[in-house]
């Protein structure tokens, strides 16, 4: 059995989405009648071939590009624009190079206006739960490309979002950190019970970390799918079952 | 608190030897002379060949004797005088530019419709010489204070706009997003991304402005005036008081050396994310 963590909170539902940009004068439509529920607590891996609308998608969820068409609601509510019970973590750590990890950390409480003292003490939690702990005052040139990643992670999670939307956030980083960062993220998701949304490239990333994987339609035309990934965590990368549903996913893409 | 990562080095259980403090006296000797021994060569070049007379000591005097001047200048008040009244010249231009020219700057970068639509006059006003308009300030604000002031504030304005509008222009755009999606405001967006992320662009356009200050003040103390280091050359190159025109032109550059360290030091505080190193 799949150990869905449900909830009642941190639901989203997608209905009829129709996303286009112009192009040339005409239209490219990239997102075309999309419907699905995200349950609360869920772990949802998006994947699909590069300029699938992925990232449009998960910027349509997030609220930084309206969509054309259709709704999308969080828990029962209809979206318009930014709101706090979402987070997004981009594949750039985006730091403020001007502020300690610590600073950056407490950015977004601050920018809430949760005052200075407070956004530190929360921030500082967040810091240890990514392992920064020893960290607080380094600036972010100092940091590696896992470790600024993980500084984003715990800046986004420290307003305490119902809902994390991740676009390929260990995209650029090495593969031993990326399998850390994989479990490290499995855990976070865990233990702070949010309904986790990622988009990513990596077949196998998405089979390790979701229980349910979207595959978006590629340029042929195809229908959209949905896969349930029906493995006991924490799941082995080597193990029988674990391979299958590769195997299942390559064969989506045409691959072998 | 102030965890430092890289400082893995490792002190003698022993404390600092005299061996180890020698080594690093000689270690930072080599390094000011590395830092300054051409300039200090440049210098003693010029004293041994105006000594021995391989250039003319009426035009290139020992430096001695330019001390000598100095000292006395200095003494009599009367280089004091022209030093107070040249930093007054130029301070006030140069801190009525900074107060201009910084906010501007930054409502211009902000706003692409102002930046585009103020863009071609700036382009125009800053192909224009200054000193090629200093004649139409005399005309206007007559040949005392006011005319050299303005000249200089009209040159040092366009370094420091201009940085600032550029600066305010590369800030990026994926950390403006960022602060959004934290539901950060306008204005809260503009003061913990937009200004931080601008303060190096800014420094560069201070530092071109305080340098073009001082050219200006020199230019403009030249025509017209009877007091400030600038006319103080032209004067004592009339009157062939030789040793006095070098005094006053190592005031000079001692005062846009001075300007400039102000400015670098003042540019370390506030950017020591930018500074610290690995
Ligand atoms: N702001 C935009 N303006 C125009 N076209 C865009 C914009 N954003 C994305 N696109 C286009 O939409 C398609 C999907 O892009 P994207 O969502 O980034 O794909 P993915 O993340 O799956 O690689 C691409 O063809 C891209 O060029
Ligand atoms: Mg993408």
């Amino acid at each position: 059995m799949t150990l869905v963590q449900t909830q009642a909170k941190g639901e989203v539902t997608i209905r009829d989405l129709t996303k286009s940009f112009p192009l040339d004068g005409e239209t490219l439509t990239v997102l075309k009648g999309i419907n699905l529920d995200i349950r609360g607590g869920e772990s949802l891996a998006i994947v699909g071939a590069s300029g699938s609308g992925k990232t449009t998608l998960l910027r349509v969820l997030a609220g930084l590009e309206e969509p054309d068409t259709g709704d999308v609601l969080t828990d029962g509510a209809p979206v318009h624009g930014l709101g706090r019970e979402r987070a997004v973590i981009f594949q750039e750590p985006r730091l403020l190079p001007w502020l300690t990890v610590l600073d950056n950390v407490a950015f977004g409480l601050e920018v809430q206006g949760v005052p200075k003292p407070e956004a530190a003490e929360r921030a500082r939690r967040y810091i240890r739960l990514v392992g920064l702990a020893e960290f607080e005052a380094a600036w972010p040139r100092q940091l590696s490309g896992g470790m600024a990643q993980r500084v984003g992670i715990a800046r986004a999670l420290t307003v305490q979002p119902e809902i994390l939307l991740l676009d390929e956030p260990l995209g650029a980083l090495d593969a031993m950190t990326k399998m850390t960062m994989q479990e490290e993220l499995t855990r976070i998701w865990h233990e702070e019970k949010v309904t986790m949304v990622l988009v990513t490239h990596d077949l196998e990333e998405a089979i390790f970390l979701a229980d349910r994987v979207l595959v978006l339609p590629g340029t042929k035309g195809d229908a959209i799918r949905l896969i349930d990934v029906d493995l006991p965590r924490p799941r082995d990368r080597n193990d029988t079952g674990f391979v299958g549903y590769r195997r299942q996913l390559m064969a989506e893409f045409g691959l072998h | 608190m102030t965890y430092q990562i890289s400082d893995t080095r490792v002190r003698s259980p022993r404390g600092p030897d005299i061996r180890a403090t020698l080594a690093r006296t000689a270690q930072r000797a080599r390094g000011i002379f590395a830092d300054y021994g051409l300039l200090l060569a440049f210098f003693a070049g010029w004293h041994v060949a105006s000594v021995t007379g391989l250039l003319n000591p009426a035009v290139f005097p020992p430096l001695d004797r330019i001390g000598q001047a100095l000292w006395n200048g200095i003494a009599s008040g009367r280089l004091v005088g022209d030093i107070g009244i040249s930093l007054q010249r130029a301070g006030l231009a140069f801190f009525a530019a900074v107060a201009l020219g910084i906010p501007l700057g930054l409502f211009m970068g902000q706003i692409r419709a102002v930046e585009r639509a103020l863009d071609p006059i700036l382009q125009l006003f800053r192909q224009t010489s200054a000193l090629a308009l200093y004649p139409v300030f005399i005309l206007l604000l007559g040949l005392g204070e006011a005319s050299k002031v303005f000249v200089i504030f009209w040159a040092t304005l366009f370094p420091i706009l201009l940085a600032t509008i550029g600066g305010v222009k590369e800030v990026d755009a994926k950390l403006i997003e960022m602060a959004r999606t934290f539901g950060a405001a306008r204005l809260t967006t503009f003061r913990r991304v937009v200004l931080p992320a601008s303060v190096p662009a800014i420094f560069v356009g201070l530092r071109l402005s305080a340098t073009t200050a001082l050219l200006l003040l020199i230019a403009a103390e030249m025509i017209g005036a009877n007091k400030g280091l600038g006319f103080q050359v032209m004067n004592a190159q009339y009157n062939f008081q030789i040793p006095l025109m070098f005094a006053a032109i190592f005031l000079l550059a001692g005062l846009g050396l001075a300007a400039n360290w102000v400015l670098v030091l003042l540019q370390r505080r506030l950017c020591r994310w930018n500074t610290a190193r690995h």
